[in-house]
Order: structure tokens, then sequence, then C-alpha cells
């Protein structure tokens, strides 16, 4: 017990493992959501700041520490050396409270500044509405008046003003609806999204380019599963996108317009056809929305909610029983049959 | 010594490092915290006193009778005014007088209980109850606290006629009588600030 | 009335005497007794939060975890936070302050010993009560926090459990809080001026006036949510026009003020922790106590800093970063201090010691990341990430906890006559050290690198896997470390070293008394005439230089006029304990209040807190023979 009684020892573990931390963090491999590594002026004005004050505490920090190790060696019991026995020194604590302060208001000043500057509305921004609930996500492009779900494409090197607003109900079971929040942790940090209220954010990309995301506010069974994506296109290309967006898909043939009958018209023992809850004629804001927009579906990389991989074997299991593979899913299990889920997933294709 | 030095010398159990009286110092601390939870109640009814959605009931201010909550409010200002006198006679050593007073301040508190039951049993049939609105919510929450805290103190004050009468409250009666009485006023002062806040001040 | 008159002549409710068994435990009133049962109650959680907290580790040791579905893993979350909060970190302070405060500044006993009992009890009970939860339909899984209007509409009765159970811990606190408070301002010894009593006293003082008034606001809170779930108020229902942002209002008010309070009794621990075994006084008393002071109201004006995501608007966010950045002022003062008490001191490495001096290391560390939550716009990306996660363990446990823990080495001589091993416990400090950083350091990577909190499972390919992994195989080494603080504290009973009254040469008034006390605490009240005042009847203090032992026949501070003869102490009661399960049942009956049982257990609970409390009142405190 000698050995782990020596205060040197107790200070070398700490700083290796501090060293390990620091180390290692700075290389983050394969970190979609990295926070360190902004991809837009957003993400960048808040870690400027972040550089700044962590460069600030890591200073405070060593100088501390070391201090502390230091005194903690230097006068360990000795035969021979009494305790001096002082009370304080008014100048030393003085100058200890004054220095902190300074430094504190010289970190409040950029602070202060971003913080106004970041909450108001830029000038020329893509304006969209975002609705969060039980767990996906709806995007309204306002201007355009389109609907989409899940995955949220904006152009680069423009701003896009998101308008949060909270649902009061949950349109599917009726419940007061909870909160959540948006978060591309590379293009900007978040903002909360409170039933009966609107919160506002700004994000924007340089690059085209997946930018990945989840809910970080705490809504229950499916707060895990509740992830977004935001897709960057140069300016051109997300103009043809979001005129995609409004135009019909291609018609169903074969096996796909079998698939069109069940979404339209199907009898399900475990609840009411597909278009009862889900739009796939059209990304217009009348559309029916209790569930997500599928008119374009099929352009998606993800579904329920940057989950799944938009593939033939997860989409069977997701029609087969939504709540057993996504926990807190309020689709109900419709009871299908296999030959009616190919017979959807075909249609579902044809949904570009 | 005569009755009211006796009566003036148990105002204290034993000694303090401040001078003050343990069970008053333990008193003015509850008091304290109460004012943060009567506070909260009443800031909640602040936030929520005309958040009623259409076919929700009414807004509470517009079902207020001002003139009735006045009198009950008169009601319960009085009943300071007896405990003030109940305090008294225990001072001088009027046990009697001390009972009588006790009884008339526990008297005024019960009319003021029966007419909030009045009050709200009124409310509840024009449609404003504890889930109509948050406003009704807010509204039932707060003053039905407040009813909630006149009661415990009428018990309290029936509980030193009790104890007198069976003569379990010497020595030190006058202390315990102040010590319900300064509840009691705290709860009659949190009754003027709800009828201001709640009853008079009107909505924009 | 003759109630009590009744129960004295029917014998089996005459006033208990018993003062060994286990029902001398149900029925003490005495502060040192009431002092262990906290303890002893607290640890127990803390064995069962380090389960859940266990639990928790092994879903999420990597990525996909099926371990634990979503529910479960909820609902342990959830306790792990209310488990380590309100029945740990709360009640072990509280439990040493109890033991410690009267025999610190030279009384008898509390201000209010059944009172005591009671806050002791309603703690006990309710911490059952809130278990319970898990056998009866589910626990609470909305979170520690239990934001609205999740709270209200969470299926099961497992948030209603939450909000009654929260409310009858905030009961035992409130009640803690006010004897606290009128024991340390009326009882002092003669002599011991406010700028006389020992940090820790302040510290508890401190604490106490915050639980006084943080803990009815929450009681607002809960009861507002009690009402929406069982009685269909609207208070937090958005439907009806109810804002979710009330909630974190209420909540925040109280919850900030409520880290303080855990925190500033393990930072009164550690002021006089590092005194002694720095053998010199400490530095800058005044600071350290206004400092302490300034926390506690500067506290009160911090709360937003937990809603900056929320949409409050730029003018509040502002100002709330600005009070959060200036609350690292007086946290700084007293970390220098500290520093500045080890100075020029003569050191000596003991378990109390080393746990003082690891709640230093690491709420350096935990205080820094918590400055860096005030910068607002990153704070967006800190909110609701692992990197938040490491800042509250960094300051809850590499903070209260080891200070606490330094206070428990500290005082066991003291609590029960025998040393605890030192080499066991420079083992488990060390383990729990390293077991500690190895745990929660990589939560400020993960954080960083996009892992929010509260999630269930995290999938592959995020970047996550390998710091989580090494965060659960640290979540063992703190196992270990506890097991050898069990083994430490089992071993000490049978083959520990005796210890006298004085066994780290103190410097404070509980060690001029036998180990463990005897139940009059002091056989002569004590008279004060200096800070530290034991340290100076045993040695002259020349300032500069060392101190000298002084010479046998010196002042041994007692009071000749002081009485002598028979010390009469409170007697033992049954009414605390009865009163308190009052509580219980009538949370029961709001619980079940869609059954017909549901107005019987109320006013059965009712009626069982009315019976206690005019027998407790008509009894009195000293049962006459």
């Amino acid at each position: 017990m000698r050995l782990l009684q020596a205060p040197k020892r107790r200070a070398g573990v700490g700083a290796l493992a501090l060293l390990l931390t620091l180390l290692l963090s700075a290389c983050a491999e394969n970190a979609p959501q990295d926070v360190l590594d902004p991809a837009g002026p957003v993400a960048r004005e808040a870690d400027q700041l972040w550089d700044i004050t962590f460069g600030i505490a890591v200073v405070v920090f060593v100088l501390v520490e070391a201090a502390l190790v230091f005194t903690v060696l230097k006068f360990r019991r000795r035969p021979g050396r009494e305790a001096a026995q002082f009370h304080g020194n008014t100048r030393v604590e003085v100058l200890l409270t004054v220095i902190p302060a300074l430094i504190l208001a010289g970190i409040a000043v950029p602070t202060v500044s971003s913080i106004f500057s970041l909450a108001a509305e830029p000038p020329g921004a893509l304006q969209v509405k975002l609705i969060g609930h039980r767990f996906w996500w709806e995007y309204q492009y306002t201007g355009a008046g389109v609907v989409t779900a899940n995955e949220l494409h904006i152009p680069t090197g423009r701003p896009v003003y998101i308008n949060l607003e909270g649902a009061l109900t949950d349109r599917v079971t009726g419940e007061a609806a909870v909160n959540h929040s948006y978060w591309i942790p590379r293009l900007a940090g978040t903002q909360d999204i409170i039933p009966g209220r609107n919160t506002y954010m700004t994000i924007e990309a340089d690059e085209p380019g997946t930018y990945l995301g989840q809910c970080k506010e705490f809504c229950g069974l499916g707060h895990a599963y509740m992830r977004q994506r935001v897709i960057a296109h140069r300016p051109a290309e997300f103009e043809t996108w979001l005129q995609d967006q409004g135009e019909a898909p291609p018609a169903p043939t074969g096996l796909a317009a079998e698939g069109e009958q069940l979404f339209t018209s199907g009898q399900f023992p475990g609840g009411p056809a597909c278009v009862s809850c889900h739009a796939a004629e059209s990304t217009e804001l009348t559309a029916p929305n209790t569930g997500p927009n599928l008119t374009h579906f099929a352009g998606r990389q993800t579904f329920a909610a940057g989950v799944f991989e938009n593939n033939e074997e997860n989409l069977s299991a997701w029609l087969a029983d939504p709540a057993a593979v996504k926990p807190g899913a309020t689709m109900p299990d419709l009871g299908l049959t296999q030959e009616q889920i190919d017979a959807l997933i075909a249609y579902l294709e044809t949904r570009e | 010594m005569s009755a009211q030095e006796a009566a003036l010398a148990s105002t204290q159990e034993h000694h303090t490092s401040t001078g003050l009286d343990n069970t008053k110092m333990v008193m003015w601390a509850f008091l304290g915290s109460e004012c943060l939870f009567f506070g909260s109640l009443i800031t909640t009814y602040l936030l929520y006193r005309s958040t009623v959605l259409p076919d929700s009931g009414p807004v509470p201010s517009e079902i207020y009778d001002i003139p009735y909550t006045s009198v009950s409010s008169f009601v319960l200002l009085m009943s300071s005014l007896t405990m003030v006198l109940a305090l008294s006679s225990s001072q001088r050593g009027d046990m009697r007088g001390m009972r009588i007073w006790l009884l008339a301040t526990a008297l005024l508190g019960v009319t003021f209980v029966g007419g909030q039951i009045f009050e709200f049993t009124d409310f509840v049939h024009e449609g404003l109850t504890l889930g109509s609105s948050p406003a009704g919510s807010a509204f039932f929450v707060l003053t039905g606290f407040h009813g909630a805290h006149v009661s415990v103190g009428i018990l309290m004050l029936l509980s030193l006629v009790g104890m007198s009468m069976s003569d379990k409250l010497q020595p030190g009666a006058a202390r315990k009588v102040e010590l319900i009485g300064l509840y009691w006023h705290f709860v009659d002062i949190v009754w003027v600030v709800i009828f201001t806040v709640v009853y008079l001040i009107p909505l924009e | 009335m003759a109630t009590a008159a009744l129960f004295e002549r029917r014998g089996f409710m005459s006033r208990p005497s018993a003062t060994t068994g286990w029902w001398s435990w149900v029925t003490t009133v005495d502060h040192k007794k009431i002092g262990i049962l906290y303890g002893f109650t607290a640890f127990i959680f803390f064995l069962i939060g380090g389960i859940e907290a266990l639990a928790i580790r092994a879903q999420l040791a990597g990525p996909d975890g099926t371990i634990l579905d979503a529910d479960t893993y909820n609902q342990l979350f959830t306790m792990h936070g209310i488990t380590m909060i309100f029945l740990v970190v709360m009640p072990m302070g509280v439990g040493l302050m109890n033991y410690f405060i009267p025999l610190m500044i030279g009384a008898r006993d509390v201000a209010f010993p059944r009172l005591n009992a009671f806050s002791y009890w309603v703690f006990a009970l309710g911490g059952l009560f809130l278990y319970s939860s898990f056998v009866l339909g589910g626990a609470p899984s909305g979170g520690w926090f239990g934001y609205a209007p999740l709270n209200r509409e969470l299926p099961n009765y497992g948030m209603t459990f939450y909000s009654l159970g929260l409310q009858m811990l905030g009961v035992a606190s409130l009640a803690g809080a006010v004897n606290f408070i009128i024991t340390i301002l009326n009882m002092r010894a003669p002599g011991m001026t406010l700028m006389r009593m020992p940090v820790f006293i302040w510290m508890s003082l401190v604490t106490s006036f915050l639980l006084l008034f943080a803990m009815p606001i929450i009681a607002v809170a809960l009861f507002q949510l009690m009402f929406d779930r069982a009685y269909g108020a609207n208070f937090f229902n958005p439907a009806e026009g109810g804002d979710p942002i009330l909630w974190q209002h209420l909540f925040w008010l109280f919850g900030h003020p409520e880290v303080y309070i855990m925190i500033l009794p393990a930072m009164g621990i550690v002021s006089e922790v590092l005194p002694t075994f720095a053998r010199k006084p400490i530095f800058g008393y005044a600071a350290i106590v206004f400092a302490g002071i300034a926390i506690g109201f500067m506290g009160w004006g911090v709360w937003a800093h937990h809603m900056f995501t929320t949409g409050l608007g730029p003018v509040a966010n502002a100002a709330f970063a600005l009070s959060t950045m200036f609350i690292a002022v007086p946290t700084g003062i007293k970390i220098f201090n500290w520093i500045g008490t080890l100075w020029g001191g003569s050191i000596e490495f003991k378990p109390p010691l080393m746990f003082s001096l690891g709640f230093v290391s690491m709420f350096i560390i935990g205080g820094l990341s918590g400055v860096t939550h005030s910068i607002v716009p990153h704070d967006a990306q800190q909110q609701d990430t692992y990197y938040i996660v490491a800042h509250f363990h960094y300051v809850l446990f590499g903070g209260a906890i080891f200070g606490l823990f330094s206070g428990i080495y500290y005082w066991w001589p003291k609590i029960f006559g025998r040393y605890l091993s030192n080499g066991l416990g420079h083992l488990h400090f060390w383990l729990m050290l390293i077991g500690f950083n190895l745990t929660f350091g990589p939560f400020h990577i993960l954080g960083l690198q996009g892992m929010p909190r509260r999630i269930s499972v995290y999938p592959d390919e995020m970047g996550w896997n390998f710091w989580n992994l090494i965060s659960t195989i640290g979540s063992g080494v703190i196992a270990a470390s506890v097991l050898v603080f069990i083994l430490n504290a089992v071993r000490t009973r049978t083959k520990g070293e005796e210890a006298g009254a004085d066994p780290w040469d103190g410097r404070t008034l509980e060690w001029s008394v036998p180990s463990p006390p005897p139940a009059y605490n002091f056989a002569e009240e004590p008279v004060v005439r200096h800070r530290d005042d034991f340290w100076h009847t045993k040695y002259i203090e020349v300032p500069e230089k060392s101190p000298r032992r002084v010479l046998a026949g010196g002042a041994n501070g007692h009071d000749e006029h002081s009485e002598h003869g028979h010390i009469h102490l409170p007697s033992p009661s049954y009414f605390p304990a009865m009163a308190a399960t009052g509580l219980p049942v009538m949370g029961y009956g709001v619980i079940y209040n869609d059954t017909g049982a549901s107005w019987p257990l109320i006013v059965s609970g009712i009626l069982i807190i009315m019976l206690s409390l005019f027998g407790w009142v008509l009894e009195p405190s000293v049962h006459e023979e």
C-alpha cells in the first residue's frame, strides 16, 4: 500500500488519463455527429467560442492541478518540519478573486455578442417549418408549399431558418405531444421543440453532403430511434430537387399497382388503409399528415426517422410490425400478409 | 410572581444563542418556506389566469363575485383581530378570555372556509372546474391549498382550546398561542395577496 | 386531551424506553443514532443506484445493445438519477450533519429531536414507496427531471409514484432543514460566535436555508403534476393551453439550488479534513465562509442555464450566461483557499485526506466544464449530450461522493470507536479514482462526438464504440472499489484498531468527547474562546511558527458554573415513526385513485398523521419517570 500512497503516482495516473483523453478526442475517426468538426458558419461561430473557452479552461486546469500536486508533494509530512500557522493572505486572495473574474468577463463579451447575432433571422434565408412528432420529423418548405419527412434537403452556402413548431397533440394517439430537440451537430447547436411554442434556429452547410443528427430531448420510448439527416446540395441541384418534390411521382404498374390499391383502399385487420395517415400522391400542405409524407419516399436514404436503411428487407420487417423494430412507434401492426407487404414495397419503390 | 409575569416568563423554554425562542424561530423559518410555496402557486395562476380555450368553460375572472369575496375576506381579516385578542388574553393570564377569543377566531375561520366552499360549488356549476382549463386548475389548486392551510389552522386553534380546558396548555400558554397566531396571521396575509392578485387585478 | 394519558394507562403504548435492540432504533430521538440510520440507509441506496448504473453501462457497452429493452432502460436511468440525488447524496450529507452538528457546536442534541426522527422515517419510507413502483406496474420512466408534457403522458403509475415519492422526500428535507437552522443558530455553546463556527457548520447552515426555500417550489410543481395525472387538471396539457416551460422553470428554480445543496456539505467536510491533516488552520476562513454564502445566494440566479435551448430569447440567455459564469468566482475562491490550506502544511496521507484531495482535483475538472456550459451558443451543442453527463458526474461523484467518503473515513473512529483500515482505505481511494475517471472521463469525448443522453441504444458507425466500452470497464472498477469499502467497514467491526477520542489530533469540539460519544455528548457544556477551540486547548498558537503543545493543566474550556448532576435528555418516542407512515398510506390512496380504496386510504393516512401529531404534541419531550 505504500506504493499507492505516493502522491507522485497519483499525479502520474491522473496526467496520463488526461493526456490520453485529449489526444484521442482530437482524432475521432468517423464520428458523423462530431461537434468539434463544424461544416457551416453557424456551427463554426459556436466552435470558435469553444476554442477560446476550452483553451483557457485547459490552461487553468493545468495550472491549478499542478499547483495542487506540487503543494501536496512539497509539503508532505517529514520529520523535523512543522506546519506554518498562517490564516490567510489578503493580497493573494484578492488577486485570485479578481483574476478569474476578469478572465470570465473576457469570455463573456464574445459570448453575449454571439448569443444576439445567432438569434437574429438571417437575411435571404430559406424558410422551413419543422414539426416534431412521436418519433419522426415533418418539414414544410413554406415558400414552395412542399411537405416532406425525416430527411431535410438544403442548399449549400445559404442560411436555412427553421421554425420549430411544437404540435399540441400526437396525431395518432391524441395524447399530449411531448418535447423534442432538433440537432445536426456539424451544422448548428440544438433548439428544443416545445408543444404549443415556436422556437427558431439557423443552419447552414458549406459543402454538399449528408449530415447526421438526432433528437436530444428525452421523449419517451422512441427517443433513441429519432434521428435525422440533412442532405445539402449545390443551389442549382437543390432547386431541381425542390421542383421534383412538387411533381407527382410516376404511375405504378404491375405489382406496384396492386400495392397502390392496398395503399388507398386496403382492408387490414390491424388498422385503416395507409392513405388515412400517409400521403403518397402529393406533397401539398393539405395532404394527409398523421404519418410521414411518402410521395417521394423512394428518394430517401433511410426511413423511420433515420433508423433503417431504405431497403426491402428493412421495409418488410417494419411493415410486418413497426413497434417491434422501433420501440414507441405509433404506426399500428396492420396484420399484413407477406404478399401484401411485397406489393406495398413495390408501390413505395415507385414513389420517386 | 403574578400570573402576568409567569405568563411572560414562559415565552421562552431554554436559553438560546440568539435570545430567540426555538419554536418561534421554527415557525418563522417554516413560514419563510411557505412564502415560496404560495409564491409558486400565485405565479402559476398569473401565468394561466386567462388560459381558457374556446368551449372550455369560463375565464375565472369573468365569474368572480367580488362583493361576496370581499365579505369573506373581511371575515378572515377580523379573525386576525380576534387572534390578537386571544394572544393578549393569554399574556395577561386570562385563560377564559383566551379560549373565547380562540373560539371566535376558529368560528370566523370556519365561516371563511364555508364561504369558499359555497363559492367553489357555484363556480363548478358555471363550468369552472379543476379540469376545465389551465386557468381552472391554477385557481382551484391555489385557493384550495390556501383553504387547506386555514383548515389546519382551525384544527390547531381548537386544539389549543381543548388543551387549555384539560389544563395541558400551561406552562408557556402565551408562547404556544403566539406560535399559532403567527401561522394564522401568515395565512391571512397570503389571502390578502391572493384576493388582490387573483380577484381584484383585472385582465387587460 | 386524554390521548397521552390513555396511551400511558394502556401500557402497550407507554413511552418507549429501550436503549438497545432494534426497537430502540425505531423510537430513537438521539441525533447520533439518527445520523447512523441516515448513513446506513443512504449507503444501501448507493448500492442499488450503483447496480442500476452498472445495468445501464452493460447495455451501452457496445452498439445495438440488447440487454435492456427501451422501457426498462428508461426506468433504470430515471431511478438511478432519483436514487443518487435524493436517496444517496442528500441523506448521506444529512446523516453526517445530523451526527456532527451538535457535537461541533457543543450541544447535546438538535433543537427538535422528534422532528429529526420524523425526517428520517419519512425519508426511509419515501424511498421504499418510490421503489415499490417497480413491482406495482413500473417505476418512473420520465427521467429524474420529469419534463412535461411527457411526465403527464407516460402510462402506468410510474410518474405518479414520482410525483408523490419526491413530495415525501421533500417533506423529510424540509423538516431536517428547519431543525438544523434552529440548532445552529440557537444551540451553540457559550462563546461560539458565528465566526468561530467550523466551516462545516456554516456550509450546513447555508445548505439548510437553500433547502428551506427550494423544496416548496418543487413541491408546487409535483402537486401540479399529481393533479394533472390523477385528478384531470391541465397544468401541463398543451392541448388545453398548458405550458410545458412552466414545469421547467419551477423544476430548475428548485433544481439549481439543489445542486448546491448536494455539494456544500461535502465542501464543508473538505474544509475540516484539509486543515486537520495539514496541521494548520484553514486558509482564508472568512473568504471561504462568505464564498459559501455567496454561492447560496447566486445559486438562485442561474436556473435557466438548464433551459438555454428552450427559446427564452437572447436577453434571458445572455443574463443567465453571465450569472452562470460569475458563480465560478466564489467556487474558485474555495479551491484556491484549499490549496492555500495545504501550502506550508505538514501533510499526512491518510484516507480522509486522500478523498478530500480527490474532491478538489475532480471538482476543478467538473467546475471548469461547467463554465464551458455557460457559453450559450456552444451549450446548444453540449446540452443533452454525454458532455453534460460528464460535468455533473465530476462534480457530484468526483465532488460530493468523494467528499462524503472523506467525511466517512474522517469521522468513522468517532462514531464507532474504531479506525477503518488505512490500507483498504487507500486501495478503495485509488480504485475509485481510477474507475471514476475511466467511467466518466470518456463522457466528455462522447458528448463532443455527438452522443446524446438518455438513449437506450446507439448504432454502430457513430464512432462511439471504443469510449463506451472503456466507460463500462471503468464502472466495474468503481464497483470493485465499493466492495473494498464494504470489506473495510465489515472487518473493522471486529478487527478494527480501537480509536481514542482524538485519533487525528483534531481541531474541533467533536474530538474532545469519547469515541463513541456518550448519549449526552458533553459531560459539561464547553465554553468556546477561539475558532478551532479544541486545538487551542492542546496548542498555543505562535503566528508563523509551529504550534506548541499546552502543558498539562491548561484551560480545558469548561464552564465551572455549567449544570452538574442529572442531564435531561429527550426521551424516545413512537410518534415520529408513526406519523411518517401516514404519508405513504396517503400516497397509495392517490396512486389507486381509480379504485374504491382511494379515499379510505387517503383519509386513513391523514388520521394516522393527525393522531400521531396529537400524541407527539401532548407528550413531554423529556419523559419524567
